[in-house]
């Protein structure tokens, strides 16, 4: 009977939501860096981006280990291209966080106080987006304990609609930031490229959160 | 029993193997069995072996009867047989099922017990006795339960899980849903085993029982269940509530659940598995002591209790061990799943135990799993696994066989006068 151990593989559930408390971890390390460059301390913004550069190691670490933990032999409850999909979405979570990072480090990107509260506010935002989508990956065990039951379903598409809701408060903020900058052009000259480019990646971080999000959507479909 | 004053070398030899077998049986299966409950912390390694002892020895002396004839005698033709020849050919059926489990446990193969004695016993009966000596009808309708055993068994398992899944995990209070439904569990399971046990099946304690006083005993008997369930449910620590894993309070419930059907899986190998083990040491003590070969005389209770003893002494003595690494291994088999499929699994093997198959626990208990796992209950099942299963079912016949006439010459040439 030992060989029903061998026959119940090893869940790539539980190592899925620990890369996406990583990923999501890697996100919010986006606020103090935003903080860092507001206050033009290039010290602090250099130790920020180590931090996001580590978390962002130990998510990769995380996906290779899941990865080689799916092979094709594996009958799953939750279909294998679309966890490998979710997968590659909080991937890109961590990813993101990266570029935004490393381009306030290479650039000593300095923010002006004209862009640091609509600025601010949006990553914040961005931030509360990314930790729903990780609350929404921690249903993943709990719909597969109920085996996708009807109710615990609804309760993940509820907490989907709260996503849907906060992310396109993310983008009303996103708008906002983008005034703020496109008016004070003339001021800034060159460095509006850059603060347009950063100011897009932390908005679009609450986008991949929401994907993250409705991927399980197709989880819950078939 | 005036023959144990001077009991035959072929009585020896075919106790000694048979007993082998026992131990094997209880040092291997039984305790990897029990070795979840161990596992959950719900059971002690001691608590553990003590429960096995109990039910594995149950299931052998009060069910383990039918399966028993059909190993003793039912797939050869007795009237074609001769007396000298049962003796070797079960001798060598037991010798090379045992050669088989020592090579299983070295290689750690997936090689049923069961299937080593069947293709042994036909190994010898076709070529050692003659083609025709082999009761080639029964023999594959054996064959077909193997298929059929590990299906009923994932069909079953998934109702189960189903059924576990709409009224209990996935409703708004699943905690008094388990307290409610538990009992319901305890009361089928000790019906079950009340309905084999007592329906024709009390024939070593001389009490012949018909459809309704079976019926009424096994009622009795599921409502003590019943009532136990309820006083052990009760009992259940539930732990803090944690936020993260909202189902963890019910998992604890389920463990007791567990426990139950780690009993009923117990119980059911004891009927059907120990019949490998005491089948052909049952068949060399008739044939020695005269008796008709294809009568109808039951299995001598200290047969079927040397079963249950060489069981008891393999989880004594190596079972504990076993439990203890299973124990400590991470399952992902959850109690609720776990549950499920041994619930399962238990009921397909009593069933067949009942109608004198002997089937494969293991292979039924991968169908119950596997059945969990269609319902969408189990994250991952490894498929290799089933491919590895399925191919050492098809090695072990014909290796069991020739294994056997192997044997079956070297006992005629040893113990001929």
């Amino acid at each position: 009977m030992a060989w029903i151990d061998k026959l119940v593989g090893r869940s790539p559930i539980g190592p899925m939501q620990k890369h996406m408390h990583v990923a999501v971890l890697c996100a919010k390390e986006v606020v103090p860096l935003v903080e860092a460059m507001a206050a033009g301390d290039v010290d602090a913004i250099r130790e920020r981006r180590a931090e996001i550069d580590r978390l962002e190691h130990e998510a990769d670490q995380i996906k290779h280990e899941i990865r080689s933990h799916m092979p094709r032999r594996f009958l799953m409850a939750t279909d294998r291209r679309t966890m490998l999909e979710i997968l590659a979405g909080q991937d890109a979570m961590a990813d993101v966080s990266q570029d935004i990072a490393e381009l306030a480090d290479q650039r000593g990107m300095h923010l002006p106080e004209g862009l640091k509260e609509p600025v601010l506010t949006l990553t914040k935002r961005v931030v509360t987006a990314c930790e729903q989508g990780q609350r929404i990956i921690d249903e993943l065990d709990e719909l597969v304990e109920t085996g996708f039951g009807d109710s615990e379903v609804g309760r993940v598409e509820e907490m989907m609609s709260e996503l849907g809701r906060l992310e396109s408060e993310t983008d009303a903020d996103f708008d906002r930031a983008a005034r703020a900058l496109f008016s004070m052009e003339e001021e800034l000259g060159v460095a509006t490229v850059f603060w347009y480019q950063i100011i897009l990646w932390i908005s679009n971080l609450a986008d991949i959160s929401e994907r993250v999000g409705n991927r399980l959507r197709l989880l819950m479909a078939t | 029993m005036d023959f144990l004053t001077e009991i035959p070398i072929e009585v020896w030899i075919a106790g000694v193997l048979g007993l082998y077998m026992a131990w094997a049986i209880g040092a291997n299966d039984v305790a990897n069995a029990m070795g979840t409950s161990v596992g959950s912390g719900a059971l002690t390694v001691g608590g553990a072996i003590l429960v096995a002892a109990i039910f594995e020895f149950a299931g052998a002396f009060l069910a383990g009867g039918h399966v028993t004839d059909t190993v003793r005698k039912g797939m050869l033709d007795m009237t074609l047989v001769g007396r000298e020849e049962l003796i070797y050919g079960m001798l060598a059926a037991l010798a090379s099922a045992g050669t088989l489990l020592v090579a299983a446990t070295r290689f750690g193969l997936p090689i049923s017990t069961t299937h080593s004695i069947v293709g042994a016993i036909v190994g010898f009966g076709a070529v050692g006795i003659g083609f025709e000596a082999v009761e080639w009808g029964k023999v594959g309708q054996i064959a077909l339960s193997w298929i059929t055993s590990p299906l009923l068994a994932g069909v079953i398992a998934f109702i189960i899980f189903q059924i576990t899944r709409s009224r209990i995990l996935d409703t708004k209070d699943p905690i008094r849903q388990v307290r409610k439904l538990g009992p319901v569990f305890f009361f089928f399971v000790f019906f079950i085993i009340g309905l084999v046990t007592l329906f024709k099946g009390l024939k070593p304690l001389k009490l012949d029982l018909d459809l309704t006083e079976a019926l009424i005993g096994s009622v009795i008997l599921g409502f003590v269940g019943a009532g136990l369930g309820i006083i052990l449910i009760r009992r259940v620590h539930l732990g803090a509530k944690d936020p993260n894993h909202r189902f963890s309070q019910v998992e604890r419930i389920f463990v007791v659940l567990q426990i139950l059907t780690a009993c009923a899986i117990a119980f059911a190998h004891g009927s059907n598995d120990v019949a490998n083990a005491i089948g052909p040491l049952a068949a060399v003590a008739y044939a020695v002591q005269g008796l008709d070969l294809g009568g109808k005389a039951p299995v001598e209770p200290w047969m079927l209790a040397i079963g249950g003893i060489g069981i008891v002494i393999g989880l004594a003595t190596w079972g504990y061990r076993v439990m203890e690494t299973v124990g400590k291994r991470i399952t992902e088999l959850t109690p609720s799943r776990g549950f499920a499929a041994q619930l399962a699994a238990a009921t397909t093997i009593v069933l067949a135990s009942r109608l004198g198959i002997p089937i494969s626990t293991t292979h039924t208990l991968v169908g119950a799993v596997l059945g969990v796992g269609l319902a969408r209950g189990i994250s991952a099942l490894d498929l290799r696994v089933v491919g590895k299963i399925i191919a050492s079912w098809v090695a072990t016949l014909p290796i069991a066989a020739g294994l056997s006439i192997f044997f079956y010459f070297f006992f005629k040439g040893l113990l001929t006068p």
